[in-house]
This record gives structure tokens, sequence and C-alpha cells, in this order.
């Protein structure tokens, strides 16, 4: 077929196309794109039909994969070309080369929107075609109305129409809050009555992203839709072009039970009954059929049917049709069918009853978890997963298992996830989840994460009866050749706990223990050595009477690493070979390691997050939260509190489970005496992190989970507990988020108000990240707004709610945050004067038709304001001397002080910036310490600090602090007494009760500050 | 709703590609590399989606060409299948028996009729006869402003004699 030639772009595509290689590509490419830019420079001599040749040129290059970086203007300018052919390339190569977020798209605007209002039929539909195309928020602004009006004209022809229903689409799902629908609901009831197909199919997706935000407007379109379905089902009234292998259209079909899918129930029975009939002849009535695509089509309506009827909860009977028919469709040779069987099987899983038919097929969803296409056993691995219950868990772990040897890498990880979490799950007993775990590492060490075998060291260790099992087992694995360094982990931790209960078998005396274990060491890295320097001295601990050739060795083995450059190493050894030659009292420090109290498992939780990630927004979810259901998967939602699932093996623990914070403060401090001075280094390896999951609630700074703090953090304003507290007036809103923070609000603020970047906080849709820089009285942080998921996040809002002394501008949040976009906003802060309030960041933000909203402490605190400042004793004293007395110089008792060793709490006021100075005071009981602080009132400011505590009595201590400015002195007072006292959670942040802060250097007589100062 | 439609030829050449939701240059090349390794690695006999990025990839292969529809998890796989073969039929219709040197030489043209069958990632007309009327009447334009322009510049021509 001739077309309308442009020779230049022809030759051009043809020397690309002859083209040896692609270096020469690159020359050929290059050489026209110079080419381009000088016609561009002077475009005076261009004529309208160069100029269009041009910009298709930039396209094809730009398709190509190569950068065009300029141009874009000449493209955009094309649309505002008085004729046709101009127009219309300037439209559709503006709308390929430029994304919504293009600047340049702002200049057409004016021109777009003339187009549309214009008489000129042909206008309209390319401007229309580009808005729907890659309109943003300025559009939206600006030409909503008028697509409105478009497609609603009765003067409009259908091409028109159709055209301004899915512009429409565009605007709306992008920029609701812009796009104004009220009353739209008889509108699209009207335009459900449309005669043209096409229009039809156009309004039924505008319909549908109507529907998913609102579905109580539109009740008036829901027999229209089931009357479409009707008329399609029976092919009345369907003209011969709209038919598409014999079927008619199969894709208003599927678009009118989408639609359908978002009504929560249809009431009248008249439409209920005329639906269900449709239903059962779809259901009934779709044959395989030899044409391909006659195939797919009507298998799309029918897979869609069967998606409705789950929806609608059908009688039972259908239910069973439905699984019949999806039992055949696994089994089937086509793999699209086998394929969509399986996922649909998988969402089958959220409704009742039918759970043990789908179990019926266990064999053949197991066949097809080796099936040659990795899509499909994506789904046969989602769908085993789904379905894995206590009945079947051995099975299905067990398969698994073995799959893991032959998967391949891709999917091992994903594998090796699931595979633990249904052990741990279902467990039918503790020996088999071990053995599971074992296995797991042994036949992909790679994949299991360490949260995976924290988790079996914490069961063994809370299970007596499972210890000598579980030692047997690691004795075993490290006889193998080739072992995993996770297996080295595991077995090297389980053998130093409890190899002494294995004593009598052969091989297992201490020396063979110790031999086999350090066999492995040269092969370990760095983050393991320390495990096994633990093992080594409970190794020693446990031989009894000493076998002094052991411990020679093993003495000679620590006084080796003393020297290492491992910090962590080092110390460790340095510690255990000390320790070791206490003799008898090694056994009281190297004791058994306690229980751990029980907890949610991390690994479960993180499997809910990725699940919660990738999970759309989508007929199916809406239904999930709107019925309670009983799928074993993404429904599991458990109250924040940590309360065990009362499902699986986490019932068989016999631990005492901690109901809140005064049991935990228990469990704290036990462990702290078990272990004496060794709790901080004895048998945990090097990094925090590395052991976060199973000594997460031993350590020292907040409880994972506190009861208290999470609650309040779901109510919405964590922390915050005083409305009487002036400076953050936050109204206690009830709120119903549905949306579950990921992690501790309140901990993530307490660790950034001692680091400058960190998470602040993330939820299943958004992580919200923080960059702080802070130079004397002035901050600027960044906000990162990182949008999780695959669909935008929209109405987007941040207010800052910033006390009285702190002034603070937000940058613009934008409305809406693109699909896994991260946005920045910066955040310009000045402290005006000493204040030790907080700011507070009222975030919120649309997700589907959840809004969520949640107040969040900003990192801003009083601690970020100092820069510590070192100081001599000529330095100090005099200063000291001349700050003689209240207003200036505070002191104040302080009882109920978390009790710290002095060294922790030099390292305390180092970590909020207050230096310590040591030696300065000839007390060794004291501390001295200074920092300066900086506001617009008081500039830089000199503050000392002394604390006078008591060797008998670490609970309190005397506190003096002094700075040339009362309020100054007053709330860096209070501040550090927050900080030592410390309650975790709750209490921290301004204190409730505390006594109004002094405005001014006057201090009014009723000052309790100054009555306090007085009383010392 | 359909992200991107990407047409690309065994050899991982790129034919066409529309972006419905906003990726920038850099991550277009991006998503197409990876496509490409992940697609046309797939052997004749396997199902025609494949997933990816929380998201899925249906794609169908004529000849020598792939064509790729990036859709939602949950959007109707078979549906979408469809919809890229009624595309097929409508460039078939309108290049009579089409091949990839006709997508490779009018590309523009490919453009146009996607242009009328999609809208904003979502289908919008199913008639292939409709479509045709439409970029049939779009040629004509093309041809009677060319022709306009022609016989004005004949005229210049002959009173500038």
């Amino acid at each position: 077929m001739a077309l309308s030639g442009m020779r230049g772009l022809s030759v051009f595509i043809s020397d690309i196309r002859n083209c040896q290689n692609k270096e020469q590509e690159r020359l050929r490419v290059d050489k026209e794109l110079g080419n381009i830019r000088t016609r561009f420079k002077n475009e005076k001599g261009l004529t309208p039909y160069e100029k269009k040749k041009y910009v298709w040129k930039m396209l094809y290059i730009y398709m190509l994969g190569y950068d065009v970086d300029f141009g874009h203007m000449e493209a955009v300018s094309l649309i505002s070309a008085p004729k046709y052919p101009e127009k219309q390339v300037g439209y559709i190569v503006t709308a390929c080369l430029l994304n919504e977020n293009h600047d340049f798209l702002r200049l057409a605007i004016n021109t777009v929107r003339n187009d549309i209002i214009g008489r000129n039929e042909t206008f309209q539909c390319l401007a229309l075609t580009m808005v729907g195309n890659i309109g943003g928020r300025e559009f939206a602004e600006s030409l909503a109305p008028d697509v409105q009006k478009l497609l609603i004209s009765s003067s409009c022809r259908p091409l028109v129409r159709k055209k301004a229903a899915l512009c429409l689409l565009r605007l709306y799902r992008k920029n609701p809050d812009v796009v104004n629908v009220d009353g739209w609901a008889d509108r699209m009831a009207q335009l459900l009555d449309e005669r043209d197909l096409g229009v039809l199919t156009s309004s039924m997706s505008l319909l549908v992203a109507l529907v998913s935000n609102h579905h109580e407007t539109y009740w008036s379109c829901l027999p229209k839709c089931v009357k479409i379905l009707e008329r399609l089902a029976r092919n009345q009234d369907v003209p011969q072009e709209y038919t598409y292998y014999g079927i008619p259209s199969p894709w208003l079909q599927v678009k009118t039970m989408r639609a359908l899918q978002y009504f929560p129930v249809i009431e009248d029975p008249n439409t209920r009954r005329s639906l269900f009939e449709v239903l059962q002849r779809i259901l009934m009535g779709t044959d395989v059929v030899k044409n391909v695509n006659k195939n797919n089509a009507s298998h799309a309506v029918l897979f869609e049917a069967l998606s409705l009827v789950m929806h609608l909860d059908a009688e039972k009977e259908m239910m069973s049709q439905c699984v019949a028919l999806l039992g055949k469709f696994i089994a089937v040779r086509e793999p699209n069918i086998r394929y969509l069987g399986l996922e649909n099987m998988t969402r089958m899983l959220m409704v009742t009853d039918v759970q043990d038919i789908i179990k019926r097929h266990q064999a053949q969803i197991i066949t097809s978890l080796k099936d040659p296409d990795i899509s499909i056993r994506r789904r046969a691995l989602d769908l085993l997963y789904g379905m894995c219950d206590v009945s079947n868990a051995k099975d299905i772990v067990e398969e698994l298992l073995q799959y893991l040897s032959t998967s391949d890498f891709t999917m091992r990880e994903e594998l090796s996830l699931k595979a633990a979490i249904l052990a741990e799950k279902f467990a039918p007993d503790l020996s088999w989840y071990v053995d599971v775990i074992l296995q797991l590492i042994d036949k992909a060490g790679d994949f299991v994460s360490d949260d995976i075998w924290f988790r079996v060291v914490q069961f063994v260790t809370n299970n007596e009866d499972l210890q000598p099992y579980a030692a047997v087992k690691a004795r075993e694995y490290l006889d193998k050749p080739a072992i995993h360094e996770t297996m080295v982990k595991v077995s090297a931790y389980l053998l130093g706990e409890y190899s002494h209960l294995l004593a009598r078998r052969p091989g297992c005396s201490p020396k063979d223990i110790f031999s086999i274990i350090h066999e492995k060491l040269p092969t370990v890295s760095t983050s393991t050595i320390p495990i096994l320097l633990s093992t080594y001295a409970k190794i020693l601990m446990h031989t009894q009477p000493p076998d002094l050739e052991l411990q020679n060795q093993i003495w000679a083995i620590f006084q080796k690493y003393e020297s290492c450059i491992d910090a962590e190493i080092q110390q460790r050894a340095v510690e255990y070979f000390a320790l070791s030659r206490k003799g008898p009292a090694l056994a009281d420090i190297l004791a058994e390691m306690p229980k751990f109290p029980e907890r949610q498992s991390a690994l479960i939780k993180k499997a809910e997050d990725i699940e919660t990630d990738t999970a759309e927004q989508s007929a199916i979810k809406l239904r999930a939260q709107q019925q309670p259901s009983n799928a074993l998967v993404v429904t599991d939602q458990r109250p924040p509190n940590g309360t065990p699932p009362p499902v699986g093996s986490l019932s068989l623990v016999k631990v005492p489970s901690m109901s809140g914070n005064s049991d935990y403060n228990v469990v704290d401090q036990g462990v702290n005496q078990t272990n004496g001075t060794l709790s901080k280094t004895d048998s945990q390896p090097p990094s925090a992190d590395l052991l976060g999951d199973l000594l997460g609630p031993l350590a020292i700074e907040g409880p994972p989970g506190a009861v208290h703090s999470e609650q309040t953090a779901v109510s919405g304003v964590e922390g915050v507990p005083s409305a009487a507290d002036a400076a953050a007036i936050v109204p206690l809103e009830e709120q119903t988020n549905s949306v579950q923070p990921i992690g501790n609000i309140a901990e993530r603020f307490h660790a950034l108000c001692l680091k400058d970047s960190g998470v602040l906080y993330e939820d299943p849709h958004i992580q919200i990240g923080v960059k702080a820089e802070w130079r004397a009285h002035q901050g600027r942080l960044v906000l990162f707004l990182g949008n999780k998921n695959t669909s935008p996040l929209v109405s987007v809002h941040a207010l800052i709610l910033s006390p009285s002394h702190l002034k603070m501008e937000l940058a613009l949040v934008p409305d809406t945050i693109p699909p896994r976009a991260q946005v920045q906003c910066p955040l310009e802060v000045t402290n005006l004067r000493p204040s030790r309030d907080i700011a507070v960041l009222d975030f919120s933000y649309t997700f589907g038709t959840s809004v969520v909203n949640n107040k969040l402490r900003l990192p801003a605190v009083m601690n970020k304001l100092l820069q510590p400042i070192q100081l001599t004793a000529e330095e100090f004293f005099p200063q000291w001397r001349s700050l003689s007395g209240p207003p200036l110089k505070l002191q104040e008792v302080v009882r109920g002080v978390r009790p710290l060793p002095l060294m922790e709490m030099a390292n305390l006021f180092n970590s909020f910036r207050v230096m310590v100075l040591p030696g300065l005071d000839p007390n060794p009981n004291n501390l001295v310490a200074s920092t300066t602080f900086y506001s617009e009132s008081t500039r830089a400011m000199l503050c000392l600090v002394r604390v006078e505590t008591d060797p008998a009595d670490r609970t309190q201590l005397r506190m003096t602090v002094a700075s040339g400015d009362p309020t100054l002195t007053f709330e860096l007072k209070e501040f550090i007494k927050e900080q030592l006292v410390n309650i975790p959670g709750a209490s921290r942040g301004p204190a409730a009760p505390a006594p109004a802060p002094p405005k001014g250097p006057a201090i009014p007589p009723d000052d309790p500050a100054a009555l306090l100062a007085g009383l010392l | 709703m359909i992200h991107f439609v990407l047409l690309i030829s065994r050899q991982g050449k790129v034919r066409l590609t529309k972006w419905y939701s906003p990726y920038s240059q850099k991550e277009r090349t991006k998503v197409i590399r990876e496509l490409s390794g992940l697609i046309l690695t797939r052997g004749p006999k396997l199902c025609n989606f494949v997933e990816w990025r929380g998201l899925k990839v249906v794609y169908r292969r004529y000849a020598s060409l792939y064509f790729c529809m990036c859709i939602d998890q949950d959007d109707n796989e078979l549906e979408v299948l469809e919809i890229i073969h009624l595309f097929v039929e409508i460039l078939d219709r309108y290049f009579g028996s089409v091949c990839e040197l006709d997508l490779i030489f009018n590309f523009h043209k490919a453009y146009y009729i996607l242009d009328e069958l999609l809208l904003a990632g979502e289908l919008q007309e199913t008639s292939k006869k409709t479509v045709g009327r439409l970029i049939a009447g779009q040629d004509a334009l093309v041809e009677t402003a060319k022709e306009e322009a022609n016989s004005i510049s004949n005229m210049i021509a002959q009173a500038t004699k």
C-alpha cells in the first residue's frame, strides 16, 4: 500500500537498517541529530513539511533508545499549527516524547483547550487523545469541565464522545480531587443507555474508575450494567462489527462484569436473578474450541464471570461449579488456561467453604510446580502457599523443599521464605520445624535470611524438650563436607548452648565438638567468628572436669584474636579469655541463655509486608476488606499489640506471654542479672542488626512492639500525650486508619533524635525518610516520600504543626506521588528560642478507598541545636562560678533514673551532643559536661552541666545545669532529665505534667522551676 | 489499565513504544531492556503472561515481532491478549497483510492506529470497521491539505512567471 511518503524519513530509516553494527548506527544517529539541531536553530527557513519530517525522525531516534534532549519545543509548537497534518504530528509526537511531568506541556495548554472547545471535530479528537494519554494535573485543572461537557453533549458524534470519556477517566484517575464528579451518577446512568458500542465501551471503563472510589454513589448504574450484560450475552441488537469471532464484544462483557464487582451486594432480587442467569449461562456455555482467538475471548469472559461469582458469594452449588471448572483448567494442556486456573484458584481461597474442594487438586498443583514455565510455577507456588494448613503442611513443605534443589535461582528466595513461614505457621511438632529449617539452610543457605535461623534458635531455647534433638541435628550437619556459613552459625550456636546434653554419645565429647567446629573457622567470614568464640567459651565452661589440653587450645585461639582488627572479635576474645580464667565462677556468667519473650515472627511480618506491597487495590482486595474471610494469606491482620496468632506452633511455645511494659522490664532486668557484665557481648554477634530479631526485645532502648507506644501510634498522636501542652497542639481525633505502620513509630522517632537520617514512618504504601542538616540555629530537613506501590498515592497532604519556638517552612508537597517514585520535600527550620516542644507532621494520603492519616513527631528536637564543645578546667570553672544560682543555674535531685554505669551515662550525654569532659571533676562518681546551644534569641550560648551520682543508689542523682539564659537552663535541665528517666516510649517526648517553661528572663514567682531550684 | 505497549523484534529491536503511565526516558530504556531479556528468551509453548515488578506483561508473537502490553496484576489477561490480536488485525487490514517492514517504515501510521484503538491505557474502540474508517478519514485530510498546498504553490508559481 502506498502511504503518504516522507522520503527523508524513509531514507533515514533505511540507512539505520543498513548499519552493520551498533557503532555505525550510533554514528548515523549522531549525524542526523546534528542535522536536525542545526535545522531547528534557524527555524525560519523550515517549511511545515520539513518540520514534520524532523520531528518524526526525532521520535524514531528516541524509540531506538537514544537520548533526544532537544527539539521538544518544536514538537510542542506543531500543536498550534493551523493545518491538520502538522497539528496531528505535533500532538502525536508530543504524546510519545513527553510524559505528564514535562514543563513544556504547560506551553500547550491554551492551544489544547482551544482545540477542545473549538468546533473542529478532528482537532477535538487530536487534543482529547493527547490529554487522555499524558494529561497531568494542570490539564485536569483547566480542561476537566470542558471534557465533561463534550462527553454528555448530544451534538457531539460518537468519535468525540468516546475519546472524551477516556480522557476524563485519565484526568479523574490521576487527580480525583480536581475533577468534580458530583452529580455524575445520573449522567453515568444516562451514558449507559448509549447505543454506540464504542462510546459504551469507553464509558464503561470510566464507570469502573468511578465506582472503584465511590460505589455507593452509582447505585443507579447497577441494573443498567446487568441489562447491558444480558443484551450482550443473549446477542441481542449487537451490530456485526462489534462481534469478535462470533462473540458479542467480549471486552465490553468483561468490563461490565468488572464494574459489577465494585458493588458490594445486589439487593434487588430481580436484578440479582437476571445476573445469575447470565452468569450461569456463561459458566456452562463456554466450550473449548479450536480457534485460538475465539477460545481466548470466550475464556476472558468466563474468567471474569468466575471473579464476579466469587464476589457475589453465590450459593454453594454455583461455587462448587466454579471450583470444578478451575480444577479442569489447571489440568489442561493450554498453558494460558492452566496459568489462569491456578491464579483464580488462589483467589478462590478467599471464599469460604471451598478450601476442602481445592485441596483435592493438591497433586495436580504440585505437578504445576514443576512446569517448564516460570509464570505457571509462580502461580502454583502461590496457590500452595495459600492453601496450606495444618492438615497438609507436611506434604506441601516437603514438596517445596524437594523442589528447592532443582528450582531456578529467581525463585529460590521466595520459595525458601515461603517454606520457612509455612513450617513455622503449621508445624505439627517442633522437631519437624527444626528439621525443615536446617534442610532449608542446607539446600539454599544463600536465600535463608538471618531472621529464619534466629527463629530456630528462639524456638530451641524456649523448648527444653527440643534442645537435645536440635543439638544432635546440628552435629550431624557439621559432618557434611561443605556446609553453608549460615549452617556453621546456627550449629555452632546450638552446640555451644546444648552440646553438653550429648556428651555421652560417640563423637560428641567437648573435644570432638570443638574440633569439628574449629575446622570451619578458616572458611567463615568475620561475622561468624564471634559466634564461634562464644561457642568455644561455652564448651570450655561445660567441660567438667576441665580438660587442660582443650583449655590451652581454646586459650590460644582467644589470645590469637586479642589483637584482631575487628572490634567485636577482639572484645570477645579478650573478655572470654579473662573470664575463662575465673574457674568455677565461669559457670554462672556463661550460663544458658534465658528464654526469649514470645513475639510475632519477624518472618511472617516480612511476608505480610511483601504481600501488601505488591497487592494491587482491586475488586478482590476490596472484597477482602469488606467481608471477614478466613483466607490464610492476605487477611492475616492481627492487632498491633503483638498477641501471638491463634494458630500454629507459636502456641506450643511454653513461655509466659508478654502482655505489657511491666513484664518486659522484668525480663530485661533478669537478663542483665544473669549475664552480668557480659550482657552486651555474650553470644551477640557483632552488629545489633544482625541479631536484632533474636535479641531485639532485650535491647536497652525502647521495647519493640511495646503495647503502649504502638497503640498510641495507631491512634495518631503517638507520644504527645498532653493536649494541654501548649506548643504541640495536636487535636486528638478518632482515626480509622486501616493501614498499619510497619515498625514502631516511636522507636523510629527516638532513633532519629540521635542521628540525622533514617526512616520516620513506613506502612505498606509509603515510606517517609528524613535527612537533616543542622547548622547553628538553623536546620534543613528533607522529607523523602516514597510510594512503594505500583499505583499512585493521591491526595497527599502534609501539614507542619510547629511549636511557637520553631519557624518551619515546608516546600510544596505534591498531591500525587507517582508509582514507585520518591519525592523530596525540603523543610526549613529556624529555632527562635529554647524549648523542648516538638513539631508534628500531620500527614495523610489516600490509597484506594482508604484515607490514611498520621501525626508524626519530627526529629527537630533540642539536642539537634546543640554543638558539643571541649572545655579545659581553666575555661570551665570560671564560667561555672560566674553563673551563680537560679534562674541561670538550676539544681535538682532526680529520682527514678534508669540505672546506668557511669560510662554509659557519659555515652548517653555524648549521644545527644552534650560533651562529657572527663577528669574535670575530681570525684570519679561525677560527670561534667558542656555544650553550645543555638537559637535566634540566645545566639550561641554556652551550657554547663554537672551530674553527681551515688554509687550506692544508681536510681537517683543530683544534676546542675547552668547557662546565660534562664529559659535555656530550665529547658535543658528538663531535657536531660527526660533522657535520664526515660521510661521508654510513652512518657518520652514532652513530659506530660511538665511545668510551664518560663517565657522570658523575668521569672514569675510561682514558677515551679524556680520553686524546685529553691527547694534544693 | 495498560501501562505501556511495546513492539520488539526477535533481535531485540524496538519497533514501537507507547507509554500510558509516566516513565522517564531513563526508565523507559531500562524497562525495554529488562523485558526484552525476559520475553524474547521464552520458549514457544509457554503461556503468554510474564509477571514483572508487581505487574503483568501479556505478549504475543507474530512472525518475528513480539507485541507486549503491560497491565495491572488483577486485570483480565486474556482480554488484553485479544486486544493485541485486534490491533494486529487492524494493522493487517490497513497495510494489507502487514509485515515487520511495513511497521518499520510506517511506524507513524502504527501510532495513528494505536491511538484509535487505545486511549489512556484503556480500550477505546473494538470495531475494526470504525477504526479503519477513522484512519482513512485522517489520511484523506492529510491528502487534501497536501493538494491544497500544491495548488497554492502552483498558483504562486504561475503568478510569478
